[in-house]
């Protein structure tokens, strides 16, 4: 691996033929099938039902081995430092599809709490729409909106578990910039002390994030059926925990890899990708800290 | 493409040396490739079957319009014909056309091998016919396919039956598909070029396609916020899109638009840097303002991401709102008219010669320029008030689609053929595809124009008698515009299976073509370049070495 990093290698990176993308594809597509079947209300007919399980496994199933080829690759040496800028260049692209991705809700956040709330309340021009329509509602963010969608309900407070998770999240990038400053300096074991200690910050994380979606439930009647309020908190926070969680999965895996001796204190582009991640999903928490907690 | 084509080299690549021995045989090479070319191909063929299905479905919605009154279908089956129509073309036809085109040329022009992430092109292909397995389910579900419209606007979408969820996953999947498109293509242009071709060296072609990638990164991530939302409106009780729980149905009409605005770039900009190739190659001199050009791209690109609502004019904006996107509309006009002058000059005095894939590029030039004024004439909103949601907007956009991205992509595809197959077409059938193409076409299009200033509606079945002429006008267009076609798949069908006789082509092709696919012979090998074609790109010269004459300058 060092030989490759040292030499520029002038020819291309060709790979095999591969059928994963395919098989991968089937098992997304039997996912839906009965995941779609299940939003339409067949969840008794037994086949749509296997589906949702049957389509999952393969789906996984698959990226495990993609990654695992690629991570086979990689550790053969197979990469030269064209191969190596491709992928960093390919992360940093999908990870800022995935802040357009965030965007578009963000976006939903900022024209429902700006715009259309006070428009609905007769705000300028729609004067009439508050008065005729909805004379009764006080437009006042955080908002079910004038129909009272899903009932009273009490809006989650910034300064309780949400500040705590902000600061684990925080921390949780310094903990993995100071690992990979130990790879770099080739002490293996502190990195993955501080690796392992990432982790658990993440994990900590989610514990509290499906703790306080548990409060929301059952004592603040805080859900999603809570209007435009309940709408974007969850679905911003839901999307962020899912990312959270594949973060947390990637870290896993690096950390398992660090564990298996792979990475070069010059090499370890893995490491680099994932931690490139890790700090996007941050810095999406501190915005969403900012405008869905206190705002 | 046929087996001819495969030249199963033994090629030197480092620790993967034993996989240079040409793809496997049978259906497994097209399912498992990794090969920039099968995949181009693969693209290419699926594009051509989508604009099959896409016109079977417009010939059924002309058919319909074709007198006053219901003939044939009920309104809600020509709603789904006409949305179908739309998803197909769009998404089906269009995009994947100019995503293959991509895949074939681009690792050419910038000298790579293969796109940079080879696994993941072919992930992007196959996310596509599965992609339309679902949206075709649609047709065997209760309550039928899509049926309001490709825009999906809640909360009339809403109510759809049991299609509605996997409209969405197909409307992802495809995204997907885009996005690692997009990516691949980006990666490739900014890491993978000859040494010595920089930036404003690189072909416009690839130039036009860096910035299509970027805009297909910023705005599909958007749509699968958009139709998501709409998922969880109808299943989980969120309220995004309704007034009661202080959302907004406008709202999805931004969110969409800010994906779908671009979205009508992405099926542009590619076809500038395909008609910007052509032109100089039979003008036979250099692409006239190669720079400003470039700029103009870019310029458009970043212009597309703030027009979003002038496709709401009418939806009752605040007026500064309205005041905005009519002006940053019409600002759009001007690298665009930078880009039509710049066409007009490469030909001013050129040795002009009038192959079929030029005389697609002049025709281009011209239509879509007429689709740019209707353009600019609804991008004022208060006449807007007047052409919204008129046959007028349809005349439009189908101008700019049709004889726009459409007749590009049948041209890129002409100047390309003898290179991809090795053999040169008919010119004789090639320049009657192109007139009976040119003619139909207008006759389709042009009277819709008169139909919706008169006042004539889309979107509906049935219309008033007194537009009955026109609409009998522009249904027979549709029919032998169809009818026209079938010259176009002869061609390719000779070309690709029955070589018997043709006239095999040379390396360079066109005499007045220059660029790094050409260096390679005709048909291209499976791998383009063992090694970086470095000594083709002249560091003196501003433009890739013309192969037989010398060094060519890109800008005079």
């Amino acid at each position: 691996m060092e030989k490759v990093a040292t030499n520029e290698n002038p020819h291309y990176f060709v790979p095999t033929p591969v059928p994963w993308p395919f098989i991968l594809l089937i098992g997304i597509t039997l996912t839906i099938f009965g995941f779609g079947h299940w939003l339409e209300g067949y969840v008794t007919v037994i086949p749509w039902k296997l589906l949702v399980i049957v389509g999952p496994v393969i789906f996984f199933s698959i990226v495990f081995r993609w990654f695992w080829g690629v991570v086979h690759e990689s550790e053969r040496g197979a990469y030269n430092r064209q191969v190596d800028m491709t992928y960093r260049m390919g992360m940093g692209w999908f990870i800022f599809s995935e802040v357009c991705f965030f965007g578009a809700f963000f976006g939903a956040l900022f024209y429902t709490h700006v715009l259309s709330i006070p428009w609905l309340g007769g705000e300028g021009a729609k004067f009439f729409t508050g008065s005729v329509l909805w004379p009764d509602f006080t437009p006042v963010w955080p908002s079910n909106g004038p129909g009272a969608v899903g009932g009273e309900f009490e809006a989650m407070a910034p300064w309780g578990l949400a500040a705590i998770n902000t600061v684990l999240l925080v921390t949780s990038s310094f903990t993995l910039t100071w690992a990979h400053h130990a790879l770099k300096d080739s002490s293996r074991a502190k990195c993955i002390a501080f690796m392992i200690l990432t982790v658990a910050l993440g994990l900590v994380f989610l514990s509290l994030q499906a703790y306080e979606y548990h409060e929301a439930y059952t004592i603040q009647n805080l859900t999603l059926h809570s209007g435009v309020y309940g709408s974007t908190f969850f679905m911003l926070t839901g999307f962020h925990g899912l990312h959270v969680t594949i973060g947390t999965i990637m870290l896993i895996v690096i950390t398992c890899r660090l564990f298996a001796g792979h990475f070069t204190p010059e090499r370890h582009f893995g490491f680099e990708g994932v931690a490139w991640y890790w700090h996007f999903v941050d810095v999406v928490w501190i915005l969403l800290f900012t405008f869905v907690y206190i705002l | 493409m046929a087996e001819q084509t495969i030249h199963g080299e033994a090629l030197e690549h480092g620790p993967q040396a034993d996989h240079g021995h040409g793809p496997p045989k049978g259906i497994m090479r097209w399912i498992s490739t990794t090969n920039h070319k099968d995949l181009g191909t693969l693209y290419l063929v699926f594009s051509c079957l989508m604009f099959i299905i896409g016109g079977i479905f417009s010939l059924v919605v002309r058919a319909e319009l074709m007198e006053p009154g219901l003939q044939f279908l009920d309104p809600s089956t020509y709603n789904e014909f006409m949305t179908m129509h739309a998803l197909v073309m769009i998404f089906g036809a269009i995009m994947p056309g100019f995503v293959g085109l991509a895949n074939w040329m681009v690792p050419m022009e910038v000298g790579a091998s293969d796109l940079a992430l080879p696994r993941v092109n072919n992930w992007g292909f196959w996310l596509l016919p599965f992609a339309f397995v679902l949206l075709f389910s649609g047709f065997f579900m209760p309550g039928g396919a899509p049926q309001f419209g490709w825009t999906m606007y809640p909360p009339m979408v809403l109510q759809m039956g049991a299609a509605f969820p996997f409209m969405i996953f197909a409307v992802h999947l495809m995204g997907i598909s885009s996005i690692t498109g997009a990516i691949n293509v980006a990666v490739t242009i900014l890491n993978m070029r000859a040494p010595g071709m920089t930036l404003m060296k690189m072909p416009i072609f690839a130039w036009s396609w860096l910035i299509t990638a970027y805009l297909l990164i910023v705005t599909m991530p958007v749509l699968a916020g958009a139709v998501t939302m709409l998922l969880t409106d109808k299943y989980f009780g969120t309220s995004f899109f309704d007034a009661t729980g202080g959302g907004d149905p406008i709202l999805y009409e931004h969110v969409f638009w800010f994906f779908g605005h671009p979205e009508v770039y992405i099926m542009i900009l590619p076809a500038f840097g395909i008609i910007s190739t052509i032109i100089p190659t039979f003008a036979r001199k250099p692409l006239f303002g190669y720079e400003s050009m470039v700029y103009a791209l870019a310029c458009i690109g970043f212009l597309s991401m703030i027009v979003w609502a002038h496709h709401m004019f009418a939806d009752g904006l605040p007026l500064p709102a309205e005041l905005f996107f009519m002006f940053s509309t019409m600002l759009i006009s001007v690298p665009t008219g930078v880009k039509i002058f710049n066409w007009v000059a490469t030909m001013w005095r050129g040795s002009m010669t009038y192959e079929t894939p030029m005389l697609f590029s002049i025709a281009f030039v011209v239509l879509f320029s007429i689709g740019g004024f209707s353009g600019l004439m609804m991008a004022m909103a208060p006449v807007d008030f007047q052409y919204h949601n008129t046959y007028f907007i349809v005349a439009h956009f189908h101008y700019v689609l049709v004889p726009g991205a459409a007749f590009s992509i049948i041209a890129a595809v002409y100047y390309w053929l003898p290179k991809w197959t090795g053999v040169m077409y008919n010119e004789k059938l090639g320049k009657l595809h192109f007139w009976l193409s040119l003619v139909f076409i207008n006759v389709i299009f042009f009277p819709q124009h008169f139909l919706g200033l008169a006042g004539m509606i889309r979107r509906t079945a049935d219309y008033p008698v007194q537009f009955a002429d026109w609409n009998m006008v522009s249904s027979i267009g549709a029919f032998a515009f169809f009818a026209s076609q079938f010259i176009f798949f002869y061609i390719l069908i000779r070309c690709l299976w029955f070589r018997k006789g043709m006239v095999k082509a040379t390396d360079r092709v066109w005499d007045g073509a220059y660029g790094l696919e050409w260096v390679v012979p005709s048909p291209a090998p499976y791998h383009s370049f063992h090694e970086p074609p470095g000594e083709y790109v002249d560091a003196e010269s501003p433009w890739v070495l013309d192969v037989d004459h010398g060094p060519m300058a890109a800008r005079g």
